[in-house]
């Protein structure tokens, strides 16, 4: 009788043994996925997400993760996030100094990869994206307030980041190393905007693939003349309601640090 | 009916029934009454496993398994990488030549957390169940999942240092999947983050597979270590939300393993090697309740009992096909 009561014993303790370490087991794995709230609520990095993403908390729930908006961009703009983003490890998001949408693609391919809607598919041209609106953040190193032109490669020779330059080819974006400039006055910011160039196609009476709702219905940026009242050239960026957030004239900038911004916390309500 | 209700509550974690000695038909009864007292059997194991032990027989399945698990990841990453377009995306969500393929179990985190539906997720979500139904559902764990190879690589390294006594097998109750998956549902739900996703190892793998290596790799090498040095498949046996969605999936499925009882010696050689020995409770002796029995839906159709078993006792068996044929 004695020796069933330490065998049943035995029995028990061991069914409790394995009960607590199942139960550690699964605290662990629960409280290892929970803290992937830190981040989101903290908001420790803000992203720029592609064209088309719901708001931050919808484009969270929504994305699956998959990376079809990755493979699919023709500038490679979209990376995926790492673990650093808690619940948002896996989502895209774009680098826009390193490398922002320029819509080389004119059919936002990335939306129309999505498989879930994260990247809504109610939007089908650049000018109806939303990402981000740029700001000017530092306009004391702008060169155009500055008054000062610009010579040679705007990010330098070892710059990776591409554009897609309709004059030199039309469907396939090159090296911006490969593409110098010659600028009495700076004004790549604006020269480069995807909304602005289209803005200038669709004037010519060319808009892109010929397609009229290509054409973006307002502006997105001007340099402006500074009146110093020394009647210089001295002019400066202003960001107008037509800008989309898509990053370029971040990235184009060709001071260090950039003078231009992308906040994404005004158009998307992050 | 009550074999389905069985094998989807042992998936479910309940541990399997001794069968009441009703249950058993008489032709099986006959057969376990016979394999006791035969002698000459019981002598013909011993002799089988002092020759198995000498002469370990190749896994064939296996190395084939092997082979369409890198295959099917590798497509995913050539698609990318050398821009082939025939597999694009991941393990989470895919197109094959053009179709939406969704993984079940990240298509309802998206939709308990999102709570809308597109289309495109719909058509991914049909035709990735339609797929796995008809190849057994958990056949995506074993056959499939990056994870699942790195759980067996860690398991022969575990197994190895168990047998030199340097560590030992702590197993878990299995009723904590079950817990997890709804836990995970639950919190997608509410929270309306898909919170399960941040910590899959299968989808950290597949984009690190693909998209390059990130610091969320540290989590699947911890998830490993345990394996190794504590527990033996831990998180694919206890923990994996995946596998439970796909073991519902399977559990109708038409592909199966099946067990023969009248070749079985009962050496027991399939249990050492399963990944869920509890669906092969049916091979002890006396337990089987029919001469051929289906393997439950916790199976992973990985085919180690059938390469393992010196009887052929255990075989693939495609139900229905196999029944016209």
């Amino acid at each position: 009788m004695a020796k069933g009561g330490a065998r049943s014993q035995h029995m028990l303790s061991r069914a409790r043994r394995r009960f607590l370490r199942t139960l550690a087991y699964g605290a662990t794995v629960v409280g290892v996925s929970l803290a992937g709230f830190v981040p989101v609520l903290a908001r420790w990095n803000r992203r720029l997400r592609p064209p088309g993403a719901l708001k931050e908390d919808e484009f969270l729930a929504s994305c699956i993760k998959c990376g079809q908006c990755v493979q699919v961009c023709p500038v490679e703009a979209i990376r995926l996030a790492d673990i650093g983003d808690g619940f948002g490890v896996g989502t895209p998001h774009i680098d826009a100094r390193d490398q922002a949408c320029d819509f080389s693609c004119d059919g936002l391919q990335c939306v129309l990869a999505c498989p879930t809607g994260a990247l809504t598919h109610e939007i089908d041209y650049p000018h109806q994206a939303d990402m981000a609106v740029a700001r000017v953040a530092r306009p004391a190193g702008c060169l155009a307030v500055q008054g000062k032109g610009f010579h040679g490669q705007a990010r330098g020779p070892a710059f990776e980041g591409k554009l897609r330059y309709n004059e030199v080819d039309r469907w396939n974006p090159i090296p911006v190393r490969d593409h110098p400039y010659d600028l009495e006055l700076c004004d790549l910011c604006v020269r480069q905007c995807p909304i602005e160039i289209r803005i200038a196609q669709c004037e010519a009476g060319k808009p892109p693939s010929g397609d009229r709702n290509q054409c973006p219905p307002q502006h997105a940026i001007e340099l402006r003349p500074l009146d110093d009242g020394e009647g210089g050239r001295r002019m400066q960026p202003v960001i107008l309601d037509g800008c989309v957030g898509c990053g370029v004239c971040e990235m184009i900038c060709p001071v260090e640090p950039g003078v231009i911004v992308m906040d994404s916390s005004e158009s998307r309500g992050v | 009916m009550s074999r389905l209700i069985d094998s989807v509550a042992e998936l479910f974690g309940r541990d399997p029934r001794r069968p009441a000695p009703d249950d058993i038909t008489p032709p099986a009864r006959e057969v376990h009454a016979r394999q006791r007292n035969d002698r000459e059997r019981i002598e013909n194991i011993r002799i089988e496993l002092a020759h198995k032990a000498k002469h370990k027989p190749p896994e064939k399945l296996r190395r084939i398994r092997w082979l369409v698990l890198l295959a099917v990841n590798l497509l995913f990453v050539l698609s990318y990488r050398l821009d082939i377009q025939l597999l694009e995306g991941a393990l989470t969500a895919s197109r094959f030549a053009g179709f939406h393929m969704a993984d079940l179990n990240s298509a309802l985190q998206v939709m308990l957390a999102f709570k809308h539906v597109l289309i495109n997720l719909l058509i991914g979500t049909t035709t990735v169940f339609v797929l796995w139904w008809l190849l057994g559902g958990r056949t995506f764990c074993s056959w499939v999942c990056p994870y699942h190879l790195l759980a067996e690589w860690a398991e022969m390294l575990h197994l190895k240092l168990a047998a030199r006594r340097l560590v030992k097998d702590h197993p878990f109750d299995r009723r904590a999947r079950t817990l997890l998956w709804l836990l995970f549902a639950v919190l997608a739900f509410a929270t309306g983050y898909t919170v399960f996703e941040t910590i899959s190892p299968t989808g950290i793998l597949s984009r690190a597979l693909i998209y390059g290596p990130g610091v969320a790799l540290a989590w699947v090498g911890a998830l490993l270590l345990v394996e190794i040095f504590y527990s033996r498949r831990a998180w694919c046996r206890y923990a994996c939300p995946i596998g439970l969605t796909y073991g519902l999936v399977g559990a109708t499925s038409p592909l199966r393993v099946t067990y023969n009882l009248e070749s079985c010696f009962h050496e027991g050689e399939c249990r050492k090697v399963c990944l869920v020995p509890h669906v092969l409770d049916t091979v002890i002796k006396g337990r089987a309740r029919d001469l051929n029995v289906d393997i439950g839906a916790d199976c992973t159709r990985c085919g180690r009992c059938v390469d393992t078993c010196p009887t052929g006792s255990l075989t693939f068996r495609f139900k229905g096909l196999g029944d016209l044929l």
